[in-house]
């Protein structure tokens, strides 16, 4: 089987004033989100108790919530989740009471309620702890950025280096975004699986930056775009169905997962899907506005190759400057 | 072209093997067990207690299916929890309370394994339930406590050297020693700066009185602070010994915390209630008038004289010592073992604060040629650790226990009576608790996501790419393979996100295999022969598989680096999983490839499913 036959390439860069501004539209309203609604914390960052509590016939919500309350908890959110039988209960912190009392006495509470309440799962985290989260969250995005720019800017070059890191810090707010639309409470798993889906998608602008040197040397009389186009076109195959392969093992996730992979998943898969996109169509358009030519791309080549090179220049400089295509 | 040398095919089989090897303790299951530890640093852990294992398995008739003895204790497996339940109460009736039996479970997988040191995954505590702490110790009271012991030292040092002085007091972390003149302060701060160097003194003046500051300095800060921390872990080490925790971690995180995690352990009130309790040390008289056999025996039977308790020692003898407490361990600053430098005999050297000395001192003066016991008081019960004669009046805080059989004995004992109690308070910051059901649950979801994924991307890569595809696929089984077997290995804690990273991994992993494929599809699209395609495909996709693992890599990195609890549970599988998947993408599926067709002599067709001819 054969999915991807195509005869002539896709002028992809020419639709770049049209990804720009999908990208954009998709960006700012990201940010936008991010602003009013803000990102729904998980305890892990915001401090407080998080129960998970099993019943064996179908869970009475409003004996919990009484149960809850007869503490003097009325803060507390009491949901149902996955099956009726099963209850999760949400604390914020309580000043005076740390957070291991807390979750004693719900415990108790319970149980003095409902004997057959079983306690699947408890998280109480106290507020000094997720301070650092934020801290730690927002270095380790900055190594992964640095690291990423850097290796980028070795192999290739920095025109690309920088054009990677902007696609894919797209991604990440536009992640973000869907997280603060949604409500969709950000944990640390999400953050794991955001910082995975960085480094996962620049694989995608590796693999076509890759190609692109590649055609530099082989397409000696071919345009920037022309090779850029031809890049995209030859890795188009490989990119679709690597995804789909990636994508079928998170949805596998989403499927099987359970609550505490449900949203590790959907992070992925959003960072997935956007990530073919951006890192084709949004990393491209970027390293060439930049910039990107056969010149700073392989010059070294070029000088090894002595009379060639001069031919080889002649026609980078008759190119046509590359914001003509913008 | 397209034919490993043989010692590249013999390498990839080795690998393969090696994989298999440890990976198959996974599947043998486990089987019920108890873990017998030394409830005490004291007691000797050896092949004698091993026997004295067995015997006692003999002796009860009791069936095992295996019972050794390892690092941690000894172990025994059997057939089921009704077996394992009884032997565990058997053992504790026989061995006494100097061991610790606890239940646990142990791999069945046969001992030719376990003597290769292929063991299991390590699942962490969302897997297999349990609960988990965050401790934090508060150590500002650690520095509080330091400083309140300076002016007890201060108060003595100078009432001692005849410096005449207005008050003494603690504010915050610094003391303030008061003076009506100049002079006094000089000669003060001359004996103060000689015997505590590590204290920055600062003068000043405040109306008619001269002040002089003493605080501490970074490397006494530090000095405390490390002492606080070790001491509580040692203590904690202690008492989560006596709740009979199969394999608890108690471990410093960052210079003020500390991470105990009780695998199995489901009643939480009972372990915070243990982490949070305040083991005491007691220094009390012995009552030698009434030490004779008869009234010990009688004591031992409940009847006790008038003002006085009966205790054993660590012989095992009892012993009667007065009810009146001369001295708590709340005075003891510092325990450790020493040498005496006349006899040459083994001692603990306990280093009292400035009360504790003074009280000391009076107990010693009025009590020569008795002995003293010094007690250990923790779950109610009472141990006297030993009994030294008083030799003569001790001064000056520094106390030298004798009679220590040797160095071992010396430093176990420092570590009790220092592990009596808390050297700072601490609180509890964060709690996770998994019942044991929710562990299995956890399980099962990693295993179906993964399975169901390997599953779909099987049948989808044998589709689009025939018999390259059926290359990639095992190629990506044997990366599984490999990836289990460097987890166990590695004993590396794998958690319910670590299971995720797995499938995650293979998610990823695959994208090598497709990228070759594509290549090796191109090349034979643009008209060269298979066996060219296949080494091209194979040569061009390389660099780009090694571009982009490295920048998955240090994602992983830093997600190890700067992640915490699940993130690092996470990053470690992802960081191995990419390691892995270079080595089964590239060298094991080329492998197949050549064997399949490198030793063919014409190849006139690869089977990738390629419709469209050039």
């Amino acid at each position: 089987m054969e999915l991807f036959r195509i005869k002539n390439d896709i002028p992809f860069m020419s639709y770049g004033r049209l990804t720009t501004a999908i990208s954009l539209v998709t960006f700012i309203l990201a940010i936008v989100f991010l602003a009013t609604r803000g990102l729904n914390f998980g305890v892990d960052f915001t401090g407080g108790t998080v129960m998970e509590v099993n019943y064996p016939q179908a869970a009475n919500l409003e004996s919990v919530r009484k149960a809850v309350d007869s503490i003097g908890l009325e803060e507390a959110t009491v949901q149902n989740f996955g099956s009726s039988h099963d209850v999760l209960i949400r604390l914020p912190i309580k000043a005076g009471l740390s957070v291991s009392q807390l979750s004693e006495q719900v415990k108790n509470a319970l149980v003095a309620a409902d004997p057959s309440a079983e306690i699947r799962r408890v998280e109480a985290v106290g507020a000094q702890v997720g301070d650092e989260l934020y801290e730690n969250g927002g270095l380790a995005l900055f190594f992964v950025s640095l690291g990423i720019v850097l290796y980028l800017w070795l192999r290739f070059e920095w025109r690309f280096a920088v054009a990677a890191i902007v696609a894919n810090m797209h991604d990440v707010v536009i992640i973000l975004g869907f997280f603060a639309f949604f409500q969709w409470e950000f944990n640390l798993t999400v953050l794991a699986a955001i910082l995975a889906v960085l480094g996962y998608s620049v694989n995608e602008s590796v693999v076509v930056f890759d190609r692109v040197r590649e055609n530099f040397r082989k397409m000696r009389k071919a345009s920037v775009v022309q090779v850029i186009d031809n890049a995209i076109t030859r890795t188009m195959s490989r990119t679709i169905i690597t995804h789909t392969m990636t994508q079928t093992m998170v949805g596998s996730m989403l499927l099987f997962g359970g609550e505490v992979l449900h949203n590790f998943a959907l992070a992925l898969t959003i960072g997935i899907l956007f990530g073919i996109y951006s890192s084709v169509l949004v990393a491209c358009p970027i390293a060439m506005w930049l910039g990107v030519n056969r010149a700073n791309l392989i010059g070294d080549v070029d000088k090894k190759e002595g009379a060639i090179k001069d031919a080889g220049k002649k026609e980078t400089l008759a190119e046509p400057h590359p914001s003509d295509f913008a | 072209m397209n034919r490993y040398p043989m010692w590249k095919n013999i390498f990839v089989a080795i690998m393969i093997l090696i994989g298999l090897i440890y990976t198959i303790p996974n599947f043998f299951g486990e089987s019920p067990a108890v873990q017998i530890t030394p409830a005490k640093s004291t007691t000797k852990l050896d092949a004698a207690l091993l026997g004295q294992v067995e015997a006692i398995f003999k002796q009860e008739k009791i069936e095992y299916d295996g019972v050794y003895l390892d690092a941690r204790g000894v172990k025994a497996r059997f057939a089921n929890t009704d077996t394992q339940i009884k032997a565990k109460d058997v053992l504790q009736a026989n061995l006494g309370k100097d061991y610790t039996v606890a239940l646990n479970l142990l791999s069945r997988s046969p001992n030719w394994l376990r003597n290769l040191g292929a063991k299991p995954m390590y699942l962490g505590l969302d897997l297999r339930g349990g609960v988990h702490f965050l401790l934090q110790v508060d150590m500002k009271a650690a520095l509080s406590k330091a400083a309140e012991r300076f002016v007890g030292d201060f108060r003595i040092a100078l009432r001692k050297e005849r410096i005449s002085y207005v008050g003494v007091s603690r504010e915050g972390e610094t003391v303030q020693i008061s003076f009506n003149n100049e002079a006094e302060l000089i000669k003060a701060k001359a004996v103060i700066s000689k015997e505590y160097p590590n204290l920055t003194l600062t003068e000043s003046t405040i109306g008619e009185e001269k002040m002089l500051k003493a605080s501490l300095n970074l490397v006494e800060q530090k000095r405390i602070q490390d002492f606080a921390i070790k001491q509580n872990i040692q203590t904690l080490h202690n008492r989560i010994n006596e709740l009979g925790v199969a394999e608890p971690i108690i471990q410093q995180q960052g210079a003020d915390r500390v991470v105990v995690q009780l695998p199995g352990v489901q009643d939480t009130a009972k372990a915070k209630d243990i982490l949070g309790r305040t083991a005491t040390l007691e220094i009390r008289l012995v009552d030698e008038d009434k030490n004779d056999a008869a009234t010990l025996e009688k004591a031992e039977k409940g009847q006790a004289p008038l003002g006085d308790d009966v205790f054993k020692n660590r012989d095992g003898r009892a012993i009667l010592v007065k009810k009146n407490v001369a001295l708590t361990g709340d005075y003891i600053t510092d325990a450790g073992p020493g040498v005496d430098s006349q006899s040459g005999r083994n001692t603990v050297n306990v280093t009292l604060d400035a009360r504790g000395a003074r009280i000391f001192q009076q107990v010693t003066r009025e009590n020569v040629g008795k002995r003293m016991a010094i007690l250990l008081i923790e779950k109610g019960s009472t141990e006297v650790i030993t009994a030294p004669t008083i030799n003569e009046e001790i001064g000056g805080g520094r106390v030298q226990i004798s009679g220590m059989a040797n160095t071992q004995e010396a430093t176990d004992i420092s570590l009790l009576l220092r592990a009596g109690a808390l050297a700072a308070p601490m609180d509890i910051i964060e709690e996770r608790t998994v019942g044991p059901s929710m562990g299995q649950d956890n399980i099962n979801r990693g295993m179906h996501s993964t399975m169901w994924g390997f599953a779909a991307i099987a049948l989808m890569m044998m589709i689009y790419y025939m018999a390259f595809g059926v290359v990639s696929v095992v190629a990506l089984a044997i990366n599984l393979l490999l990836l289990v077997a460097m987890l166990s290995m590695l004993q590396a804690t794998l958690t319910l996100p670590g299971l995720a990273a797995i499938a995650l991994a293979l998610g990823m992993a695959i994208d090598a295999n497709v990228l070759i494929n594509e290549r090796v599809r191109e090349e034979l699209r643009n008209g060269n022969t298979p066996q060219a395609s296949i080494h091209a495909g194979y040569e061009r996709a390389w660099d780009t598989i090694l571009d982009s693992n490295v920048t998955t890599l240090i994602a992983g990195l830093a997600l190890f680096m700067f992640g915490t609890g699940p993130i690092k549970g996470f990053a470690v599988v992802h960081v191995l999983g990419i390691l892995t998947s270079m080595f089964s993408a590239v060298l094991v599926s080329r492998a197949m490839v050549n064997l399949i067709y490198g030793y063919r002599r014409k190849v006139s067709k690869l089977s990738i499913g390629q419709i469209y001819q050039a």
